[in-house]
């Protein structure tokens, strides 16, 4: 239980993208997503008025040989000398990072907490960025043995079609309702719907596609660690995400809308997938989000809308079984029904999960909540889940080693 | 044919097992390693619970016991699931695409690691697989030597 009842009272985000920030390091990366998360503060905020920062960043010493990365942010934001912390739990990095910021505020230590994530990735090719995201996977029984991130997700898919009676097919729906609902978002890393990306490739190389699924069997969409193709990978994007987070006493000072952390679930598994009984199941996730839900006082079926781990198509159908929202083998055909679709019955990455998004290692968490912000507030435009009441993150490190649910509230 | 060589790990040279006071061979991953080396997979069974722990570790995380002793796996088992990295980190560029997989070993525990089939179209969940080992062109803290899963 919380002491104190903590609130968001301001988001931000860059756009997630492979090119378009070719000219910044993390530090630039993060100031953009900072000074947007002062700008979404209803009534204004300054920066003195900020008592301390959690920050993320998975492997900048990969990437740009840079660790001590929490104070470099809290110079290059301004915020000196505020203590500041990096927090690092692979894909689950920054809700990690907000997490500690709740407590931090709730302890009655701080009236109000800066968190957030951050990660360029475009420095390194990808066979070299590969192997720095494989540092999250066990490395002597993983890693040194070549068995990828995808490789891991590839062969939970494997285990799921075998135990399911399933088949590939049922992940492209994945892929195509995501890349549709990221079509709508600004912030996405993708804008546009897998058949839009088909029907340009088609122009450029002379080939043509009748339908999406024409284009995700052909050799335009090659494998990655089979059955996974590319486009049932997230993409590699540079990118970041900052959240502003107060006391719920301070938090009316700032914004008459604020949301607030209802629900909070973080579990350790083990980091290697052959530790599991179960390959079709992320056991840190249902005890995550059990945890999420015994706190909120709700069950799974009271979220309204819910953003979660999609960094594979497997990944997704997995979450939503692992959360309680469909039962045991029929994550994907619920999908497939359109059941997950935005104000279906359960609206599930509305901002286009990691996947069309995109997934800047430690910029995802937090990416996730200022999702949860705009739809709770009501300004995601085209996106917006009617009456979105209680919303869901599910964020987790590499294949399960961490998973962290987290419920917000109006 | 697994070549015995002298890389240099954290625990000084691949071919020394590090030893507790009692001088029983540590449940360490580097002994693990350097068991492969001389061609043995060898895992851990805690002498109080007798769960079996793979990869070895210094204290049972069932029944929180130390008493743990090392013992020789047959090395067989069936497939549980597989994957083709097509595309792999730099060091395994040479032999992609290539299976992985996780095994479910007689003993009961399960172990990942890259599947070599003469005809990969064989390559199916439930196959029974057995264990070899191979020297890897690249070194790595763990030395040199792997163990993988071939056909019976
Ligand atoms: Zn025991």
């Amino acid at each position: 239980m919380l002491m104190n009842k903590v609130a968001l009272i301001g988001a931000g985000m860059t756009r997630f993208h492979h090119s378009l920030h070719k000219d910044k390091s993390s530090r630039e990366l993060f100031v953009e997503a900072f000074l947007e998360c002062l700008d979404s503060v209803d009534k204004s905020i300054s920066h003195k008025d900020i008592d301390a920062l959690f920050i993320s960043a998975t492997a900048s010493e990969f990437f740009e040989h840079q660790s001590h990365i929490a104070c470099l942010l809290s110079d290059w934001t301004g915020l000196n000398p505020i203590p500041a912390t990096r927090i690092e739990a692979a894909c689950a990095s920054s809700s990690a990072a907000l997490e500690i910021g709740v407590f931090a505020i709730a302890s009655g230590m701080y009236d109000i907490v800066l968190v957030g994530g951050v990660e360029k990735m475009t420095t390194l090719e990808v066979d070299e960025m590969t192997y720095a995201l494989m540092s999250g996977l066990d490395h002597p029984y993983e890693c040194i043995l070549g068995v990828s991130n995808p490789g891991l997700y590839a062969m939970m898919a494997n285990a799921y079609f075998e135990k399911y009676d399933s088949s590939w097919e049922e992940l492209t729906s994945i892929s195509i309702k995501n890349h549709h609902n990221a079509s709508m978002n600004p912030k996405a890393h993708f804008q546009s719907e897998i058949m839009d990306i088909a029907k340009k490739i088609s122009q450029k190389k002379g080939l043509k596609f009748d339908n999406e699924m024409d284009f995700l069997k052909s050799p335009t969409n090659p494998y990655i660690a089979h059955p996974l193709r590319l486009f049932d990978c997230s993409p590699v994007s540079d990118g970041a995400s900052a959240i502003l987070l107060a006391s719920s006493k301070k938090a009316k000072k700032f914004t008459d809308t604020p949301v607030y952390v209802t629900g909070l679930g973080h579990t350790s598994g083990t980091m290697s997938l052959h530790d599991r009984r179960d390959l079709t199941s992320i056991p840190a996730s249902v005890e995550a989000g059990n945890r999420a839900y015994k706190m909120a006082k709700i069950e799974s079926k009271d979220i309204d809308f819910a953003m979660v781990h999609d960094c594979f198509t497997p990944a997704e159908i997995i979450a939503t079984e692992d959360l309680g929202f469909f039962p045991r083998g029929e994550g994907g055909k619920a999908a497939i029904e359109g059941r997950t679709r935005i104000n279906g019955e359960k609206s599930i990455n509305t901002d286009g999960g990691l996947k069309a998004k995109g997934h800047p290692i430690a910029a995802t968490g937090t990416a996730m909540s200022y999702e949860v912000w705009k739809q709770l507030r009501g300004e995601a435009d085209k996106r917006q889940v009617n009456n979105a009441e209680i919303g869901l993150i599910h964020n987790v490190g590499a294949s399960g080693g961490t998973a962290i649910v987290q419920i917000f509230r109006r | 044919m697994v070549e015995s060589s002298k890389i240099s790990t954290v625990g000084g040279d691949l071919n020394d097992f590090t030893r507790n006071e009692a001088g029983e061979i540590s449940p360490t991953i580097e002994n693990f390693f350097r068991y492969c080396s001389e061609r043995k997979l060898m895992a851990v069974r805690c002498e109080q619970c007798e769960t079996i722990h793979l990869p070895p570790r210094p204290f049972c995380s069932k029944c929180y016991s130390s008493n743990l002793e090392w013992f020789k796996l047959k090395g067989k088992g069936k497939l549980l699931t597989y994957s083709i990295v097509h595309v792999p980190p730099p060091q395994f560029e040479t032999i992609a695409p290539y299976a992985v997989g996780v095994v479910k070993l007689e003993e009961g525990v399960n172990l990942p690691g890259v599947i070599k089939l003469k005809d990969m179209k064989n390559l199916n969940i439930g196959i029974e697989l057995i264990v070899d080992f191979e020297t890897l062109p690249f070194e790595s803290w763990l030395g040199r030597t792997r163990y993988y899963f071939k056909e019976p």
